[in-house]
């Protein structure tokens, strides 16, 4: 059980610990006290909470990839996105007769664009256990396929970036696309239930954020103990020395595949858990400026330290949930300017900051 | 001279059709562990190797000199696979042709490399260093669940007190000095195992006392390996080698010991510049 203890990182003990309370004191305060009550919170309130732990669980995978694997991936909401589609696409088949136009099979657009039956990729959808096993196949498929091609022709650095960048594009411009199949710009929403439950009760809203925490804290774990292993060694001295590791005997190509094909899976759980809390998925998931702020989170947050990325990841989007809400034309430049200053004042993030303090009054 | 005229035809060689072939195994019964016959290497028309021909002998400490853009480094490269030859061929033993193999395939075949710029990973502590090095099954899935066995971690501060390094096993290697980072990563050498090790300029850096260990080190270890040290501190040079081999303009100027090298007028011609 080493990977549990933590040990003498106190930071990462203290999120782990705030991580298991909203997990589950917040459903438990709404299923205890009445809704007049101060303790009970508000549904806006428990799924702005649950999706920020589905962005934590993203910038999480990222920081696999980016902090310990070095590839500047800046694609990465491209399977986060994906996920989010295939739940979408089971939340779609749930609402069934419910719908606008009542058609028990064909999802509304479908039914708007005159297609008379459900295309093949739409089939399987209606079982959740399917759904879920496409949220994970999917990214990693497209990851594997992607990564095998460009690890292997050793494409590096800023190249790699900007192909990365440009997958996600791509993807965009398809999606964008009626013919496509997924609900053109609108993409997929009016989601009705999950498992036969009615998807904006309270009830569920708690079950949503509770599965979003627990996936979250049971991937960080599993993160940690992945670097902690031989492989996360190798993956870190792939990050500061490439081509020397491939002289001590290791393929390179194949350790960077394997990390990037699991970070995308977490990426597509990430995705599939978002989009019930957030009641919708369209193409701009897909945009190049969501994989941008994704990098932000995490380079906030520190780096290399898998925690890093949860705290930076849920401070960006506190402050992006208040800017927007009061000045929404600022948001986008608060954003870069908190960029500038991290990358010129924190290069180690909020959490190397906190170990200088540390250091500092120890010293 | 017999020896050396080796067929390089292909797959039809010489070891004759009662031979075993042991997978993994290198075959050096006529002497040699590497053959590099006619090599050349050519960088935008500036000729880095020019048919260069050279034989290290299994067991053999043999030391490489030769002014600057002689060709050393490129020669290493060329052994290694991180540069292919225009021309030529290589052979490990008689049987394992390292121009069909990459880098990894080469450094699990046994021919590890020393770079000359010390190469080691700071982030890490000098245990793990070690640990990344030794030999063992290399691909991710065994790498995932691999585990010290009490053999394994005997070898590693076996070989980190070789390397002068035992006290500081749990420090990370960005903090070492300069020549404490080539001695660990002679010693990563050391946990490959390797058959062949070519050891790019080993003594930069280090202290009088440091340098006359690594001579001792290299010492020990001929017989069981073969070395081949690219070296400029002629003093070093003569201290540990038999034969040496002289590099000029991408070819072999001569060969023979120290003394037969020193005297001879065309090496001191290409050192003075003549």
């Amino acid at each position: 059980m080493k990977f549990i203890a933590l040990g003498h990182d106190k930071t990462g003990a203290s999120v782990l610990i705030a991580l298991t309370a909203v997990t589950f004191i917040i459903p438990f305060c709404n299923l205890v006290f009445p809704a007049a009550s101060p303790l009970h919170f508000s549904a806006y309130t428990v799924s702005v909470l649950g999706k920020y732990l589905t962005f934590a669980l993203l910038g999480l995978s990222l920081d696999l990839v980016w902090g310990y694997c070095g590839i500047l991936a800046l694609g990465h909401g491209a399977f986060f996105a994906l996920g989010g589609y295939a739940m979408g696409m089971y939340l779609m088949r749930q609402i069934g007769t419910r719908g606008v136009y009542g058609d028990p099979l064909l999802p509304d657009f479908m039914v708007f664009l005159n297609w008379k039956e459900l295309p093949w990729y739409w089939q399987g959808f209606d079982q959740l256990w399917f759904a879920l096993l496409m949220v994970v196949l999917v990214p990693g498929v497209l990851a594997f396929i992607f990564g095998w091609l460009a690890f292997r022709s050793r494409v590096t650095g800023v190249y790699l970036s900007i192909i990365t960048q440009a997958l996600t594009y791509a993807l965009l411009l398809a999606f964008f696309r009626n013919e496509m199949g997924f609900g053109g710009n609108n993409g997929l929403t009016d989601f009705k239930e999950i498992l036969g439950f009615n998807i904006q009760s309270e009830a569920v809203r708690s079950g949503l954020i509770m599965t979003s925490g627990m996936t979250l804290i049971a991937a960080f774990l599993l993160c940690r103990w992945l670097v902690n292993t031989k492989l996360g060694r190798v993956v870190t001295a792939i990050r500061d020395q490439e081509s020397r590791v491939r002289f001590l005997g290791y393929r390179v190509e194949m350790f960077k595949l394997w990390i990037f094909v699991f970070a995308a899976m977490l990426a597509g759980i990430a995705g599939a858990l978002y989009v019930p809390q957030a009641g919708i998925i369209n193409p701009s998931e897909f945009s190049p400026l969501n994989s941008l702020e994704i990098v932000v989170w995490v380079a906030m947050g520190g780096r290399g330290t898998l925690y890093g990325a949860i705290i930076g990841a849920v401070l960006v989007n506190f402050g992006k949930t208040v800017l927007t809400g009061l000045l929404p034309e600022i948001w986008l430049f608060s954003l870069g300017a908190v960029f500038i200053i991290v990358t010129l004042l924190l290069p180690d993030g909020i959490v190397g900051l906190l170990r200088r303090r540390s250091l500092e009054q120890r010293a | 001279m017999n020896q050396h005229t080796f067929d390089l035809s292909g797959k039809d060689n010489k070891t004759g059709a009662g031979s075993l072939l042991v997978k993994g195994e290198v075959d050096t019964r006529h002497g040699p562990i590497l053959y590099l016959e006619d090599v050349s290497v050519s960088f935008d028309g500036f000729k880095a190797l020019n048919q260069l021909s050279l034989y290290i002998e299994a067991g053999e400490l043999r030391c490489l000199i030769g002014p600057n853009g002689a060709g050393k480094t490129t020669l290493m490269d060329v052994i290694t696979g991180k540069t292919r030859p225009d021309t030529g061929s290589v052979f490990f033993g008689q049987t394992i042709d390292l121009l069909q193999m990459d880098e990894p395939a080469i450094a699990q075949a046994g021919i590890c490399r020393k770079f000359q710029k010390p190469s080691v990973f700071d982030a890490l502590t000098v245990f793990e260093n070690m640990e990344l090095a030794l030999k063992a099954d290399k691909r991710t899935w065994p790498t995932l669940f691999h585990r010290l066995t009490g053999e394994q971690t005997d070898r590693i501060h076996e070989i980190t007190g070789t390397i002068g390094l035992s006290s500081s096993h749990q420090l990370r290697a960005g903090i070492l000095s300069h020549g404490q980072k080539q001695w660990l990563e002679i010693g990563m050498l050391l946990m490959q195992e390797p058959k062949v090790m070519l050891v790019d300029e080993p003594i930069a850096g280090m202290t009088h006392q440091e340098v006359e260990r690594t001579a001792e080190l290299l010492l020990s270890l001929q017989g069981q390996r073969s070395i081949v040290v690219v070296e400029h501190d002629m003093e070093f040079v003569r201290s540990i080698a038999r034969k040496v081999t002289v590099l000029h303009e991408g070819s072999v100027l001569t060969e023979g010991t120290m003394d037969e090298v020193q005297n001879d007028p065309r090496v001191i011609q290409v050192y003075l510049g003549g």
